[in-house]
């Protein structure tokens, strides 16, 4: 038995496979877009993964420090370390900033992380840790930082002396870890004009500046520059202990927000990415409908243009069985060639973009089942019109 | 005929269906998550391990004065400005006397008048000595008379008394000079305390230094104990070092140090620790430590923040990896060991670490084993990995 598919195929070989190829473009761009949201909820999620944490202790009624601005004083931690159920306990920072290299700058997350505790990354991609208290960074590659490079963070310049991957903040930008005390000072000291202002504006004040109380004015100034604060304590459960139960513990007495990891990817992901994603979905959707339309389109049409070959057909008896089969086949066969040129298209341009692209293997499963059942559906359109042709077209014209 | 127009097509059509395939089946194994995670190893050796802590200092004067007034009271003048070389003995600034100068005036004309007095008081125990002598003469000749009963025996007593009441007026006169010569020194005494409360208030350098700060300006009112004038002693420059706590260990005195300038990181300073401080800061959790410069620079300024490098001794033969292949599994500290191509968590015992990077592992790791230093994402037991030689992004 002859394939009919197969033979027409083989008839207009080039208008197939470029069809073939265009449909896989279209069907490319909705892969990548639903990378772009799969990338967005990762982003979320591996930086909750990079701190190591199981609990974040934030300021109360906050739902820092990711989502809102908390602020905690940075010597809290010491007493959540001693309670049971704790392993480790470590301050951190987080200030999304521009930071100077040269004459660029990049937009990053200055992570503050004590060295050798939670919060630090976990794998580098070239360099190494930071061994000094002060002054050296790790920065994430996609910052376009390399090792020996010196960038300025306010009022300090730092080393980057390691490089790691995927360490992005929730709204991807990359991240750059430096010294805990040195990321406190950065968070809260102004520059050098706005502390001389401050100064004199402290000295003008006569209730600070008293004549009998030589000193005052000088201690007064000190504590204005000096910063106490952190955002977060990230907290490790020792094993076998319910995060849940000493999450309970730390937020009755110790008077401060703790969230779980559950509920820290229930805030990101469904109230700081919401919009963003559900934005992203809304476009998904329309894509995918729209790609859909296309693809039963474009296989009616290339049923339509072979109408006078299907007339000449049926005129010479063939089966209407025969040729729903050749159209169903060839409309299958531009969706597997569709798929695998979409796919791949996919996978090249998507670590060309800015962001991260997360092409899961079980959304490509999906999508092609998705564009089988499209072809499948649209040939049942062609298939349609196929069947109701006059045969006397066929040499009627 | 049909057959040979047919084919070229068809074995086009089946290359590029086939490339298609590979290109598909290339593109689900190598990207995404199925993808093996490539890995850059390292051969564990041995080495030495120079152990250095850092820490950021302030330099600071071991000797500074505060030279102000005990009493409080007004700014005469200021003799010297910020910047000024002072020698010991040097008069820097001056308060005003206020009424100073006319106690000192009082207390020497109460000196004269008591020098007067003294004199007047001599001259009285002269003249009472003079009487008690001639009384006691009149008096001998008189009882020498008497006892030849020449003369009465009243007479003789009268005469007696006279020379007891002489006597009695001598002692008197000479307690009354006495008493002058005391009030004499009181009012020199008087004197002395005046004059030394005027030099008080003469601002004189206690040693060879610079002034660093004038705080108030002729006329100006200060309080006791608030500094017109601050001194330092410009050989006693010192560093006023924080060392982070959990990075302190070695920290003792006589290590040498590096002291790096901020304008000039290319040239550290030669310097050594001379004081571990016995108390630390438990609010910024650091170690206090002194260091001094071996020779002290050109152009040292108080307040001047410096980074402090302290070498401690170095360790040899030592089993080293670089700090980036360290990783943890919840508190344990570990490095994936690389053997027949399968990946082993195993944890170790860090020793000490270098500020390049290189940590000194003291139990879990041999020379020799291949272990993970770099990866592209966090491994777990039974990842696929792939060995490279470079990781993309990470040019050096």
């Amino acid at each position: 038995m002859i394939s009919l598919a197969g033979r027409d195929i083989l008839h207009s070989s080039s208008k197939f496979v470029l069809t073939g190829m265009g449909l896989g473009l279209l069907i490319g761009v909705t892969f990548t877009m639903a990378g772009v949201y799969r990338g967005m909820v990762d982003d979320a999620k591996v930086l909750l993964n990079n701190s190591g944490a199981d609990l974040w202790a934030v300021q109360k009624d906050t739902l820092g420090p990711y989502a809102e601005s908390s602020s905690i004083p940075d010597d809290l931690y010491r007493g959540i370390l001693g309670m049971p159920g704790v392993a480790q306990a470590a301050n951190v920072t987080y200030l999304t900033m521009q930071i100077r290299n040269g004459a660029t700058d990049v937009r990053a997350m200055v992570v503050g992380v004590v060295t050798g505790e939670l919060g630090e990354p976990d794998y580098l991609i070239a360099g190494r840790r930071m061994t000094r208290g002060h002054y050296e960074a790790v920065a994430d590659v996609s910052t376009r930082f390399v090792l020996g490079d010196r960038i300025r963070i306010r009022r300090h310049e730092y080393t980057v002396v390691g490089l790691t991957r995927r360490m992005v903040s929730s709204g991807g930008d990359p991240m750059v870890f430096i010294p805990l005390k040195d990321a406190q000072e950065a968070q809260f000291l102004k520059d050098n004009d706005a502390i001389v202002s401050e100064r004199a504006r402290t000295a003008a004040n006569p209730a600070l500046n008293r004549p009998g109380v030589p000193g005052l004015l000088n201690a007064i100034e000190a504590s204005q520059t000096s910063n106490r604060n952190v955002n977060a304590v990230l907290v490790r459960v020792a094993e076998g202990r319910s995060p849940e139960a000493v999450a309970q513990a730390i937020r009755r007495w110790k008077h401060v927000q703790a969230f779980t990891r559950e509920q820290m990817e229930d805030i990101l992901i469904a109230k700081l990415i919401a919009t963003a994603a559900k934005q992203i979905g809304m476009f998904l959707v329309i894509l995918t409908i729209v790609s859909a339309a296309i693809v039963a389109f474009i296989i009616y049409t290339m049923t339509l243009g072979k109408i006078r070959e299907i007339a000449v057909l049926k005129l010479i008896g063939t089966h209407d069985r025969t040729i729903a089969s050749m159209i169903l086949q060839q409309a299958l066969g531009l969706g597997v060639i569709g798929f695998a040129v979409g796919k791949i298209a996919a996978t090249v341009w998507g670590p060309a973009f800015p962001k991260y692209v997360l092409l899961l293997p079980a959304d490509a499963l999906r999508g092609f089942a998705i564009v089988m059942v499209v072809c499948a559906l649209a040939s049942m359109l062609a298939i349609r019109a196929a069947l109701k042709v006059d045969p006397a077209t066929a040499i009627g014209g | 005929m049909t057959l040979h127009l047919t084919l070229p097509p068809r074995v086009w059509l089946a290359a590029l269906g086939v490339a298609l395939v590979l290109a598909l089946g290339w593109v689900a194994t190598q990207s995404g998550p199925l993808a093996p995670i490539k890995v850059i190893v390292t051969r564990v050796n041995t080495g030495e391990v120079s152990p250095a802590l850092f820490g950021i200092g302030t330099v600071e004067a071991q000797r500074a004065y505060l030279i102000g007034p005990t009493t409080a009271g007004r700014v005469k003048r200021v003799l010297v400005d910020v910047g000024d070389t002072v020698s010991a003995g040097q008069l820097l600034a001056e308060m005003e006397p206020v009424d100073l100068d006319a106690r000192v005036a009082s207390s020497l004309a109460s000196a004269a008048g008591g020098r007067s007095a003294v004199a007047v008081a001599e001259a009285q125990a002269r003249d009472a000595r003079s009487r008690q002598a001639l009384a006691s003469t009149e008096a001998r000749r008189y009882v020498a008379l008497g006892q030849d009963g020449i003369l009465g025996q009243s007479l003789v007593d009268v005469k007696v008394q006279e020379q007891k009441s002489a006597a009695a007026q001598l002692a008197a006169a000479e307690a009354a000079l006495a008493g002058a010569r005391g009030d004499l020194a009181r009012l020199d005494a008087d004197i002395r305390a005046a004059q030394q409360q005027r030099g008080n208030l003469r601002f004189i350098a206690p040693i060879d230094g610079i002034v660093t700060t004038r705080s108030a300006e002729s006329g100006s009112t200060v309080i006791a104990g608030q500094p017109v004038l601050e001194l330092v002693d410009p050989l006693s420059l010192w560093i006023a070092v924080r060392l982070d706590q959990g990075r302190s260990a070695g920290l003792r005195v006589g290590l040498p140090t590096a002291i790096t300038r901020r304008f000039d990181p290319k040239t550290p300073l030669p310097g050594k620790v001379v004081r571990v401080e016995p108390t630390s800061d438990s609010v910024t959790e650091e170690r206090l430590a002194k260091v001094t410069f071996d020779s002290l620079p050109e152009g040292l300024s108080t307040g001047e923040m410096v980074e402090v490098t302290l070498h401690l001794p170095a360790i040899a033969n030592a089993v080293i990896v670089p700090n980036a292949s360290l990783r943890h599994r919840g508190s344990q500290a570990g490095v994936w060991l690389h053997a027949d191509g399968q990946l082993r968590f195993i944890p170790v015992k860090m020793g000490a670490e270098g500020l390049d990077g290189k940590v000194q592992i003291l139990e879990g790791l041999k020379p020799g084993d291949t272990v993970v230093v770099y990866s592209e994402r966090a491994l777990e037991e039974g990842s696929r990995i792939k060995v490279v030689p470079s990781l993309p992004g990470a040019a050096k």
